[in-house]
């Protein structure tokens, strides 16, 4: 089929024409890149993505279309990771007109079309992560023909998008022995299922809420988008949280507010983690994990209180991956041991935590 | 870490090629060869395969060209003691020996240990009955079998198993009586018929349909685990991995269903204790997510090679390290050379491997493919698209296909059962099915393919008419034109719409602004910035990765394409060799060249690897980058050959011998007039176009005549004829004759020595040449037939006339660079038959055998080095090297295992001995041969063959071997005073094992002497007893073996025969 052309247009001017598809419209926001060769479902619907258009190296992309939105018995999404998109845009290189899956029950242009998200194809993908990789990431806008160009487009990370994608309430699922209140800074749903489904009754609160004051055996705290800075309300509960012996854990966005609450900065990276394939190194140890990661910022371990120590690095680049305390049962993981979408060799991360409770 | 107690190791390698075990052993052996050597270690090498890069100077410390088998292994263990011993990277041939070496105790007897995967998991592995239960151990379903001998126990069974079931009579070949079940009354059905069969019936679980999904597994000692690739077959389960298209990564699978494999994958590889590469197979259901496991292979394989090539992981390489104690956080990716070897390569383009048969090159042979292999090699294509990687490859197979769609029309009589049967052709029968108007869910109904990549096709298809509705070539928008490069259209595929040569549309695409962008495979799709130029070409990119410095001293090597028969790991090593020469002399070195089983397609061989189409429009286009010195087309086989005169007029300089000369010895007749000017004698031929005048010439020359048609219809291409009846029997079945496809009749010489002459010339003088002799007389394919170098009765004034000839074919053709003359000779004189400007499939063997480096000679004379000649006289040689076929008839049901004018081998070995009797006993066992112990069954053609053969038979008869005779031979012997038992129940005689070397050899070729020892060479075959179909041949392995004891055969490497280096 033809489709209308469309343009990914950067902040400093530069054009790269491909075909529209999904959404109908413009959108605006940071480009990142992903290496991940599977797993758009999951990706789209990750709330870290928040104000982010995600561009996927992987030049086939839709191949098997997109599955119904069903819920499981505790209200999770079964196939996504929340209810909706949280891209703003897609930009991909060979769009797959025609899916085949049995689980599948529409296309990805169709999906991004409900959920007004607009699409680019016929990018040289391999070229726009070059330049991210070399310059950084950068702010852009997809702009299918005959809509309007922004005139300036706004820094999502100057926007705390954590508060646009917690929840507003509190909400409770499965009933286990143990109870650990999850702090949700746009949690994905298979970390919620990968501590009810361990015997846990999960309490999810608000990212502002003050969880020491709710009676649970752990604290977890979440993934969610954006500039870890601006969360400070959630690192003040963290920081009191600490002077007790609760066991506490943490994941990407859990792993930078806990790092900020034992006194370490973060910083934004050039260009971010977000692939499937990336190998950590549990430090002191010969045991290594190859992990599925989505952040742009890091701690800073040079920073961080004596009390603390990293748990884990990056054997990429040498960045953090996680940190603990040599004492109190505190961790957390940089990456993502639910996985989902990638691999799931971390998972254990989870007993571990449970243990501790 | 490192284990320092290992000093010296040994590496089996897998000796000849043959189908099923290719050259990926060789990329894998020496890589890990590379691995050891990095760290210090002796290395012991012992592969009988000459042609190979492995067994080059260099590679390994000591080389032992030996039969990779028990009684070998251990004398080599004895004489070099080594501490560890690597059994994974030689395929099965390796692995069986280390087993058997394992299971006698020898290994440890003498404090060897195998490094890397304990032995216990590969025979977990290996072992149908310990796998399963190792895999139920951990959970993991496997494919099984369950034997009933009832009907209720069948029932039983398949209500257990669940339906589908496939129902299968035990102890039948063929496949008699089994069928698939739906429900039990359908199972009733097909039970009930194949009980009548046999006693037995075995009820499995039906997996028709299903994905056929395969992970590659590392893991080291301290239990790091990565999965490098996957892999998803485009064609459904039931057809060898081997025999797929594959792509890489999978396209299917959500990411759920990814991980979970995934997942499965590493808990199995944990669980045996894997330590090093291992590849996992899966069925997996395409309605659900239900899974089998087909198999684990606990060594490095066929797919592991592709999955090196396809991610840029080098898996051997890393598998040898792990071997030696090394953790993978400790080594680095070599292609960032930044980043750890701990990660899993992300790709940002998509592979295909497209398998590559010669089935026509057999007589008698089933097309259909299934669960046995039966392609020769393979090609592998990089895109962007699944479109433009699937266009590449059809062409990269070599079989005249311009892509998927605009080639010459598939004629098939059942278009739905060529697509239900799968065939070697399979995937154009699907493109006939689009273009007569097949729905892609009929297709998909036929087939089980997955609608995913029949949707994928069915663009090409849609784009093809698109094509076809614009009134000229000059009609196509920029738009549409582009469209059909970014799904892999060739300009030949875009002229065919047209009817447009190749030129006008690449004039076409040229003023429309279209070329290639090159990008780099760099394990990590552009996350880190990568050093190695690992390159392909995409029309889908806006950007190239790479752009060479103008100005650089850039020499492009042209590779040997698809292993096929006739054309194999022998161009890998003059192509690889090439580079190393080119590099030595600090030129940049560019290889051409798209087989994933090759080193020359390993990116650190070579300053840039292009892995990508030898095609006329790819070699341009990145001449058109790489602005080289000189294109060498001389080093890679026919393929890079063809392209010598095409990019000569395209204005590219080529290296070496000028284009327009190559010219004259390619094309016949211009050759016939460059010998019969200087005076050489040639078999007298004709090319001609109809039947009278072929009979008018046949008149003139006599029975018999080969013939050799232009356009083949079915069969073979070449045919010997004896009598009219031959000649209308061929001609009329097989060949069209025309003005447009005339035929080439010659002369047909019996009786008589061939010679093959290879050597290089520099500006027509020649510098080194090699004579060399076929055992067997003339008619046998020089590919197919045992040679030795140097030859050991030839007359020295033989020779002397020989080197006068080439000398004056290389002084008048003004050959600069390799080249191959084949002789005859007999007591009527020496006449040439061929000449190729090019190197031959002789050179590892005669480069080995002289330690004198052919290519690296031919190379220097190429950039203009000057070098000097060599004076060493093969002649004064104090050993001699045996070069022996390996045949792959047991893969090929049905086919006859005659060997003639057409080539039927698929690789070769060569060995080194003091004597000729011993170099030809270790070459014969390296090839498959055993030595009788039982007794031998001769049935020979006509009076002069049986009395070639008598000598022998007396030496067998001395020997004290049993001689079973079939009657005329039997009588022969008789009459002649050699006692011979009855052999005319021959096939009786072969499948009781009553017998254990058949000597069988056919009057002459024609069809009707053919079908009358058919049963008896194929029964040899099917029962795995060896057989031999020359007398002359027959004659020299039974001399051999008769006057040489096995024992008594001294165990030397290389440089104990050859000890100066002149490589």
């Amino acid at each position: 089929m033809t489709r209308k052309k469309a343009t990914l247009l950067l902040q400093d001017g530069r054009e790269f024409p491909g075909w529209s598809f999904g959404y109908d419209g413009p959108s605006e926001g940071e480009i990142v890149f992903s290496t991940a060769m599977v797993g758009y479902p999951e990706s789209l619907t990750d709330p870290s993505y928040s104000g982010q258009i995600l561009c996927v190296s992987f030049p086939l992309v839709g191949n098997y279309g997109i599955p119904e939105m069903e819920f499981d018995e505790l209200g999770l999404c079964s196939r996504f990771e929340s209810e909706r998109i949280h891209v703003r845009g897609l930009v991909i290189s060979d769009y797959s007109e025609k899916y085949s899956h049995w689980d599948a029950v529409k296309s990805l242009d169709q999906w991004l079309q409900e959920q007004h998200v607009p699409g680019i194809s016929g990018i040289d993908t391999r070229a726009l992560v070059q330049l991210l990789r070399d310059e950084g990431a950068k702010l852009g806008a997809i702009v299918p023909e005959g809509t309007p160009r922004p005139k300036a487009i706004a820094d999502p990370n100057l926007e705390n998008q954590v508060a646009l994608v917690s929840c507003r309430d509190i909400h409770r699922y499965g009933n286990g022995k143990k109870r650990v209140v999850l702090v949700d800074c746009g949690v994905k749903h298979q970390i919620i299922r990968c501590l009810v489904n361990r015997g846990i009754e999960v309490v999810r609160v608000p990212w502002n809420c003050d969880f020491n004051r709710i009676d649970a055996d752990g604290v977890f705290v979440s993934n969610g988008p954006g500039n870890p800075e601006l969360c400070q309300t959630t690192v003040r509960h963290l920081q009191e949280a600490l002077t007790g012996r609760r066991p506490v854990f943490g994941i990407c966005m859990g792993n930078q507010l806990l790092g900020r609450a034992a006194g370490a900065g973060t910083y934004k990276l050039k260009y971010g983690h977000r692939s499937h394939n990336q190998p950590v190194r549990m430090c002191g140890t010969d045991r290594c994990f190859i992990t599925s990661q989505n952040h742009g910022f890091a701690v800073d371990t040079a920073t961080l209180d004596p009390d603390w120590e990293p748990l884990f690095i990056n054997m990429n680049d040498g960045t953090n991956e996680g940190i603990r305390h040599r004492t109190k049962p505190f961790f957390s993981a940089q990456f993502h041991p639910e996985a989902s979408s990638g691999p799931v060799d971390t998972e254990f991360l989870f007993d571990e935590f449970i243990a501790r409770l | 870490m490192l284990d320092k107690t290992i000093r010296k190791v040994l590496l089996l390698g897998s000796g000849a090629l043959k189908i099923g075990e290719a050259g990926e052993f060789d990329y894998s052996g020496s890589q890990a060869l590379k691995a050891l050597r990095e760290e210090g270690i002796e290395t012991v090498l012992i592969n009988p395969n000459i042609a190979t890069v492995q067994t080059s100077e260099g590679i390994a410390d000591k080389l032992y060209l030996l039969p990779v088998t028990p009684f070998f292994v251990e004398k080599v263990i004895e004489k070099e003691q080594p501490q560890g011993i690597l059994l994974s990277f030689g395929g099965q041939t390796a692995l069986n020996c280390g087993i058997a070496l394992h299971r006698s105790g020898f290994l440890a007897r003498h404090g060897v240990r195998v490094l890397g995967t304990p032995v216990q998991s590969i025979i977990d592995t290996e072992d149908r009955d310990l796998f399963v239960r190792r895999l139920d151990e951990i959970q993991v379903k496997t494919i099984r079998s369950h034997a009933a001998a009832s009907l209720e126990e069948a029932r039983a069974a398949a209500a257990q198993v669940g339906y589908p079931v496939i129902v299968r009579a035990a102890y039948a070949l063929g496949g008699l009586g089994s069928g698939f079940c739906d429900n039990e009354r359908e199972l009733d059905a097909v039970a009930g018929k194949a009980f009548a069969f046999s006693p037995q019936v075995l009820v499995e679980k039906s997996l028709k349909g299903w994905k056929e999904i395969e992970y590659e597994v590392v893991r080291d000692s301290c239990d790091n685990c990565i999965t490098v690739c996957n892999m998803e077959n485009f064609d459904p389960l039931g057809i060898h991995t081997g025999e797929s298209i594959v792509v890489a990564p999978s396209q299917t699978l959500t990411n759920t269903e990814f991980h979970f494999l995934r997942k499965k994958a590493i808990d199995i590889v944990r669980h045996l204790g894997i330590v090093g590469e291992c590849n996992v197979q899966y069925a997996f259901s395409p309605d659900g997510e239900d899974y089998r496991v087909i198999e684990v292979n606990a060594r490095l394989s066929r797919s592991s090679a592709l999955a090196s090539k396809a991610t840029g992981y080098p898996l051997a390489f890393v598998a040898a390290k792990l071997s030696l104690g090394y953790g993978l956080f400790e080594l680095k990716n070599a292609v960032t050379r930044t980043t750890p070897a701990f990660f899993e390569p992300a790709l940002d383009y998509v592979v295909c491997k497209i398998p590559r048969w010669d089935l026509a090159k057999f007589k008698g042979v089933s097309r259909e493919i299934g669960s046995s292999m039966k392609s020769v090699g393979e090609v592998m294509a990089i895109g962007r698209t699944f479109e433009e990687a699937i266009q590449k490859g059809l062409r990269m197979i070599g079989q005249g296909a311009n892509g998927f769609v605009c080639n010459k029309p598939y004629k098939v009589e059942d278009l739905d059962d060529a697509l239900r049967n799968p065939t070697d052709t399979r995937i154009f029968a699907i493109a006939a099915a689009f273009e007569s108007g097949y729905s892609v869910d009929r297709i998909h109904a036929l087939t089980h393919i997955d609608k995913w990549f029949l949707d994928k096709l069915d663009n090409l298809e849609t784009t093809y008419r698109a094509l076809e509705a614009c009134p000229s070539l000059e009609a196509v928008g920029c738009e549409l034109f582009l469209k059909a490069k970014r799904q892999g259209f060739s300009d030949i595929q875009i002229g065919r719409v047209f009817h447009s040569p190749e030129s006008a549309v690449r004039q076409r695409r040229t003023a429309l602004g279209l070329h290639p962008c090159i990008k780099q495979i760099d394990t990590l799709a552009a996350e880190f910035p990568s050093e190695t130029n690992y390159l392909y070409l995409t029309y889908n990119g806006a950007k190239s990765d790479f752009a060479p410095a103008y100005g650089a001293r850039t020499v492009i090597v042209l590779g040997s394409g698809a292993y096929r028969i006739g054309s194999s790991v022998e161009f890998d090593w003059c192509g690889v060799n090439a580079v190393n020469t080119l590099r030595k002399q600090d030129w940049q070195a560019v290889m051409v060249n798209y087989n994933p089983e090759t080193v020359s397609t390993d990116y650190d061989s070579c300053d840039r690897l292009y892995f990508d189409e030898l095609s006329l429009e790819t070699v341009l286009e990145i001449c058109a980058v790489e602005r080289p010195f000189g294109v060498v087309v001389s080093v890679g086989g026919q393929i890079p050959n063809n392209l010598a005169l095409p990019l000569k007029e395209a204005g590219i300089p080529i290296l070496g011998t000028d284009a327009l000369d190559i010219d004259r010895a390619e094309d016949r007749n211009k050759f016939s007039q460059v010998v019969d000017r200087l005076g050489i004698d040639q078999p007298r031929w004709r090319e001609l176009t109809t039947m009278e005048d072929i009979g008018a010439f046949i008149a003139e020359v006599g029975y018999p005549v080969l013939v050799r048609p232009s356009y083949v219809l079915s069969g073979a291409a070449m045919n010997v004829c004896y009598s009219d009846a031959d000649l209308h029997t061929f001609l009329e079945l097989a060949v069209e004759i025309s003005e447009e496809h005339p035929v080439v009749i010659s002369s047909f010489m019996q009786r008589c020595k061939e010679l093959e002459f290879d050597a290089v010339a520099d500006h027509g003088r020649i510098l080194v040449h090699a004579i060399s002799e076929h055992i067997e007389f003339a008619g046998v394919h020089s590919g197919d037939a045992t040679i030795q170098f140097p030859p050991q009765k030839l007359y020295g004034v033989t020779a002397a006339r020989i080197r006068r000839m080439a000398a004056a074919i290389a002084a008048e053709l003004h050959i600069t660079g390799p080249f191959n003359i084949q002789f005859l000779a007999d007591a009527g004189g020496i006449k040439v038959i061929e000449c190729n400007l090019r190197a031959s499939r002789s050179f590892p063997f005669v480069s080995k055998v002289l330690k004198v480096n052919f290519i690296d000679l031919a190379i220097r004379c190429m950039t203009g080095e000057k070098p000097q000649p060599v004076t060493l006289d093969a002649f004064e040689l104090p050993y001699v090297g045996i070069k022996a076929s390996q045949f792959s008839f047991s893969r090929l049901n049905q086919a006859d295992p005659v060997l003639g004018v057409d080539m039927a081998s698929t690789g070769e070995v060569a060995c080194i001995g003091d004597r000729f009797d011993e170099a030809l006993l270790k070459a014969m066992l390296s090839v498959g041969q055993r030595i009788p112990e039982k007794a031998v069954l001769l049935s020979s053609g006509d009076a002069i063959q049986k009395a070639d053969l008598l000598p022998a038979c007396r030496q067998l008869h001395g020997y004290g071997l049993p001689i079973y005779a079939t009657e005329g031979t039997r009588r022969f012997l008789e009459e002649n005073g050699v006692p011979a038992l009855d052999g005319s129940d021959a096939v009786t005689l072969i499948r009781t094992g009553q017998v254990d070397l058949v000597v069988n050899i056919p009057r002459d070729f024609t069809h009707g002497e053919l079908s009358n020892g058919y049963r008896i060479r194929r029964a040899a075959i099917d029962f795995n007893v060896p057989l031999i179909t020359n007398s002359r041949l027959a004659s020299a392995f039974i001399h051999a073996f008769c006057t040489t004891a096995l024992p008594t055969l001294p165990i030397k490497a290389w440089d104990e025969y050859v000890p100066y280096t002149s490589m």
